[in-house]
């Protein structure tokens, strides 16, 4: 090792630690010391604020000192430089230790700018850059109530949700009159402040502050330019970085009027066998103070060492992030001060929408573009702006929600040299290449290109790519199911359906492998069911259904269930109200309404269930398959019996169509609704099957969803007469039980069918595959077989066996314990059952067997 | 070791769980998940593991679904389907996480469990 180039590298943060990768790949041989300032080696700076959201730094460490050792590499912590030797080549600790180098890599990063305020320097006012710093602010957070931060920039407000999230109420206090004045335009600044005002941060802008001086009401109070002050007990600023240039200066290293190492297109400094990268490198009198350049910086400086010839061409700084849960997007000339730029707005302030892309004169390339509030564009508008794409002819519907006629930019359009993952700098040729070369999974092109093993916001586009490219070469997309079956959902369904397939073993021993798992077993449940439709608790099947299937109800967090009788269209009458109440009140359960239009009854034991059931079904009611992935309710509004608008019979209908899939396995969970008129009450746009009453009969609408990803109904078909709605819902249904993915909805599952509304339309309306016939029959089979699983469940003692807690003592399992709350009880939380253990009288549920004597 | 019969092999469900209590003292007990799967080769092979999931905080492993991942068999929590190794107790998510597996064999037509964990037993060899 002696005759090895020595390299030292000053500095380990994510640029340093970058370099040390890249440059052990190049040079194996290589003599690598690496110089930390700080008491650990690298870690993720990026994502510093989720130490506040429960992160330790050991989550946010990048590397260890054991995958050091492994790459050979020496490190020091604590370790700082006093100077640098050029003549010797040497350089000097503070603890008067010293190195010799051939080649030194300066990667020193920056310091956070603290502004000269006659008071900067109490002991809570704080800085946000190292995880000590985090330290100090969560210690002054503690002892604090108000916390302001002065600098309304990308940091500025990544640090407002710090101090939100460490309990404080927290202001930003920018001297620009709008928050992100560099990435954000007036309207997006305008924006982004409603949204963050809206969840509690408050902001003050075009505020200079001269001094901070002792409060009134709080630790601090800072006095504002204009006349006006603030009160705070924690100051922290975030008002820009600085390179932290201070060695190169000393060693006479050329350096940028404001700061910044001069470095050229190798990242050498005025000193050749010196380089410089990341935040304190200057090039073309520039500073970079994102991870994606300083990533291509030390790219580029750990190539050239192994005589490579890439060189820093200067990087996009274009950003895409979430502050506060607000998604905010910037792209390039997002000012639009190129000249002759033009500009589209799409501004949509009911739901806190803005969007702006900035374009050439000639209207055919994208220059720049501002997001906030919804950024689902950025990423086929970046690939616009760097590729140099040219613009569609109406550029506005780039932006415009009308989501049917937005040009999608599929991976295809994209040119060779598009970048791809910005993070490892990956073009789409690099990955043509991967595959070329052999690479035949998703996984296999992230392992030897590294694209999307940064920060991931690339991995959408890069799945698309690699299956678009692998289709290309006739290669199938594998789309397994899990590892146990080399199948998709769709193929299972068709190997079960053709080949009369009636159990999961019988499934495995043909055509799978291993024992099965949690994600094939619940499938292949739901395939066989929805094919032959046979009891789920059958000897063949238990063991493949979820827990909610095996016990016929819910499982909440405590272990209990919840139970759900059907209310077919929300309609029902007094004496079966009596009897939900009654026997909620015998078995103590914790009842509510739910958004369905029936009432869940919570908090019964595992033992208990066989029992509840048997009193509801005597008095008339069904299961309510609320937790199966089957349909679950159809809600209804009153309609025309009573309403005076109401056009139809709307409840008749849903509990006609209710009575009509109950019971029906499906991929995931199907709700439905019936609105009498246009006012559309029942909401059945939001549902995955939407029924709206016309004068002439009924409108049909499909795929909308509610919850986590919100989709609204496409309208189907219009002016139906009953029997031809119904017939369009049978063949919709099984098309969709048929070919949708596992766990996938219907809106989801509309939008990756090729040709989507349309082609669906054709299909189910215009029977363009022949299938329909065979949809409705098999729809007819299913219906036909229903049966009450509860009712079955409780008419054999073998299947009742199930139901006990224990299946050799006749107790009850002494961690479920209920305290009272408004009237009603709930699962009691640790805290409470400590205080329980140590009898402290808390009213609690009786925990005995006796409830049915009770 | 001493073997303790909780329950008939009969009282199982192939490849599927049960919860058998395993009284302790005068009292108190311990909450067992006990499975039965059913191997490709036809041979059945009995697991034991502690009922309370320390992820979910509640007593609800035999109420898991059983399988295999890359040929160990394991339970997936039906709370937050984290996957327990039924060999190990480790929890293959989330390595800072292991329950406690017991020993347990089919004695004359009776599931016995002895209330030693596996772990101890094999840092006393």
């Amino acid at each position: 090792m002696n005759d090895a180039i020595k390299i030292v590298v000053v500095g380990n943060g994510m640029v340093g630690h970058h370099y040390v990768e890249q440059l052990r790949q190049h040079c194996p041989a290589a003599d690598i010391t690496v110089l930390s300032g700080e008491p650990r080696l690298a870690y993720d700076r990026v994502h510093l604020s989720e130490f506040f959201a429960g992160k330790t730094a050991d989550d946010l460490m990048l590397t260890s000192e054991a995958h050091y050792e492994s790459l050979g590499v020496r490190f020091l912590c604590n370790a700082w430089v006093e100077n640098i030797d050029r003549q010797s080549r040497q350089v000097w600790l503070t603890d008067g230790r010293h190195l010799v180098y051939d080649k030194l890599v300066l990667a020193t990063g920056s310091y956070p700018f603290v502004p000269p305020i006659p008071g900067n320097d109490q002991p809570h006012c704080l800085v946000y850059r190292t995880i000590e710093d985090l330290e100090s602010i969560q210690a002054s957070a503690a002892q604090s109530r108000v916390g302001v931060v002065i600098g309304g920039g990308l940091l500025g407000l990544e640090a407002a949700n710090a101090l939100k999230q460490a309990g404080l109420e927290a202001h930003v206090v920018e001297f620009a009159p709008q928050l992100m004045a560099v990435q954000l335009d007036e309207g997006g600044g305008k924006l982004l402040r409603e949204k963050i005002e809206a969840l509690g941060v408050r902001v003050h802008t075009g505020k200079a502050t001269e001094r901070i001086v002792a409060g009134n009401q709080s630790r601090y109070r800072l006095e504002f330019k204009d006349g006006e002050a603030l009160e705070t007990d924690l100051v922290l600023f975030s008002a820009g970085i600085r390179p932290q240039d201070s060695l190169a200066r000393q060693a006479d290293l050329a350096v940028g009027e404001r700061g910044g190492i001069v470095v050229n297109d190798r990242c050498q400094t005025s000193d050749p066998d010196i380089y410089a990268i990341g935040e304190c490198a200057l090039w073309q009198g520039r500073i970079f103070g994102l991870v994606a350049p300083g990533y291509q910086m030390a790219r580029v400086a750990a190539g050239h060492l192994a005589a490579g010839d890439e060189s820093f061409t200067g990087a996009d700084m274009s950003t895409k992030l979430k502050l506060l849960g607000v998604e905010v997007g910037s792209i390039g000339d997002a000012h639009g001060r190129t000249e002759g730029a033009l500009s589209y707005q799409y501004q949509n302030q009911p739901l806190g929408i803005y969007k702006k892309i900035v374009v050439d004169a000639k209207q055919k390339r994208l220059l720049g573009a501002v997001l906030v509030g919804d950024s689902s564009d950025y990423d086929t508008l970046l690939q616009y702006a760097l590729n140099g794409i040219e613009l569609p002819k109406y550029p506005e519907s780039l932006i415009l929600p009308s989501s049917s006629e937005k040009p999608g930019l599929g991976a295809d359009a994209l040119p060779m040299t598009a970048t791809v993952c910005s993070c490892h700098n990956v073009s789409k040729g690099d990955i043509v290449s991967a595959i070329d070369e052999g690479a035949c999974e998703l996984a296999a092109v992230k392992s030897c290109t590294r694209a999307s093993t940064g920060c991931g916001g690339c991995s959408a586009l890069l799945k698309n790519m690699v299956d678009t490219e692998l289709a290309k070469r006739g290669v199938e997309v594998k789309k397994d199911i899990c590892e146990h079956f080399a199948f998709s959902r769709q193929e299972l369904f068709h190997l079960v359906q053709v080949e009369k397939i009636r159990t999961f073993d019988e499934l495995l021993n043909q055509h799978g492998q291993g024992l099965g798992c949690d994600i094939c077993k619940p499938a292949v449940a739901s395939i066989l069911a929805s094919n032959w439709n046979e009891f789920v608790l059958a000897r063949a099947h238990v063991g493949l259904q979820d827990t909610n299937d095996t016990f016929l109800a819910n499982m909440q967090k405590d272990g209990t269930y919840s139970v759900v009788p059907r209310v077919p269209g929300g309609e029902i009458t007094p004496d079966k109200l009596i009897v939900i109440g009654q026997v909620a009140k015998k078995y103590r359960l914790y009842t509510k309404v739910t958004g369905g239009q029936r009432i869940d009854l919570f908090g019964a034991r595992v033992e208990h269930l066989p029992e509840i059931w048997r009193e509801l079904i005597d008095a008339g009611f069904e299961t309510g398959h609320a937790y199966g992935k089957s349909l679950r309710t159809v809600k209804s509004c009153v309609g025309s019996t009573w309403c005076r608008y109401g056009v139809q019979d709307s409840v008749g209908t849903a509990i006609d169509i209710e009575n009509r899939y109950k019971g029906l396995r499906s991929p995931h969970k199907i709700k439905m609704a019936v609105s009498g008129c246009t006012r559309e009450c029942a909401e059945a746009q939001s549902k995955d099957v939407g029924v709206i009453a016309t004068d002439k009969g009924w409108n049909l609408y499909v795929c909308g969803n509610g919850g986590m990803k919100p989709r609204h109904a496409d309208l189907f078909a219009q002016d139906l007469d009953t029997d031809t709605l119904v017939r369009y819902i049978d063949r919709f249904l099984m098309f969709y039980v048929r070919t949708a993915d596992r766990l996938q909805r219907t809106s989801v599952w509309l939008e990756s069918l090729d040709g989507g509304l349309d082609y669906l339309k054709e299909v189910i309306i215009g029977d363009s595959l022949g299938l329909a016939g065979e949809l409705e029959a098999q729809m007819q089979k299913v219906v036909g077989t229903y049966q009450c699983e509860w009712k079955t469940a409780i008419s054999s003692e073998e299947n009742l066996k199930r139901f006990r807690q224990f299946v050799n003592a006749d107790k009850p399992d002494a961690n479920i314990q209920f305290v009272e709350e408004r009237g009603q009880w709930r699962p009691a939380t640790a805290e409470e059952k400590n205080r329980l253990a140590n009898s402290q009288a808390i009213p609690v549920r009786q925990l005995t067997n006796d409830t049915q004597s009770a | 070791m001493q073997w303790n019969s909780l329950c008939k092999i009969s009282d199982l469900i192939d490849n599927s769980g049960v919860c058998a209590y395993l009284e302790e003292e005068e009292g108190t007990g311990r909450q067992l998940a006990l499975f039965k799967l059913v191997l490709a080769d036809g041979g059945q092979k009995l697991f034991a593991i502690d009922n309370w999931d320390p992820i979910g905080q509640a007593n609800v492993l035999s109420r898991g679904i059983a399988g295999s991942i890359q040929g160990e068999p394991v339970v997936a929590s039906p709370l937050y389907k984290q996957r327990f190794s039924l060999v190990t107790g480790r929890c293959l998510d989330d390595d800072s996480v292991r329950v406690p597996v017991y020993p347990v064999r089919l004695h004359e037509g009776a599931v016995q469990v002895a209330n030693v964990q596996l772990a101890e037993l094999e840092e006393a060899c």
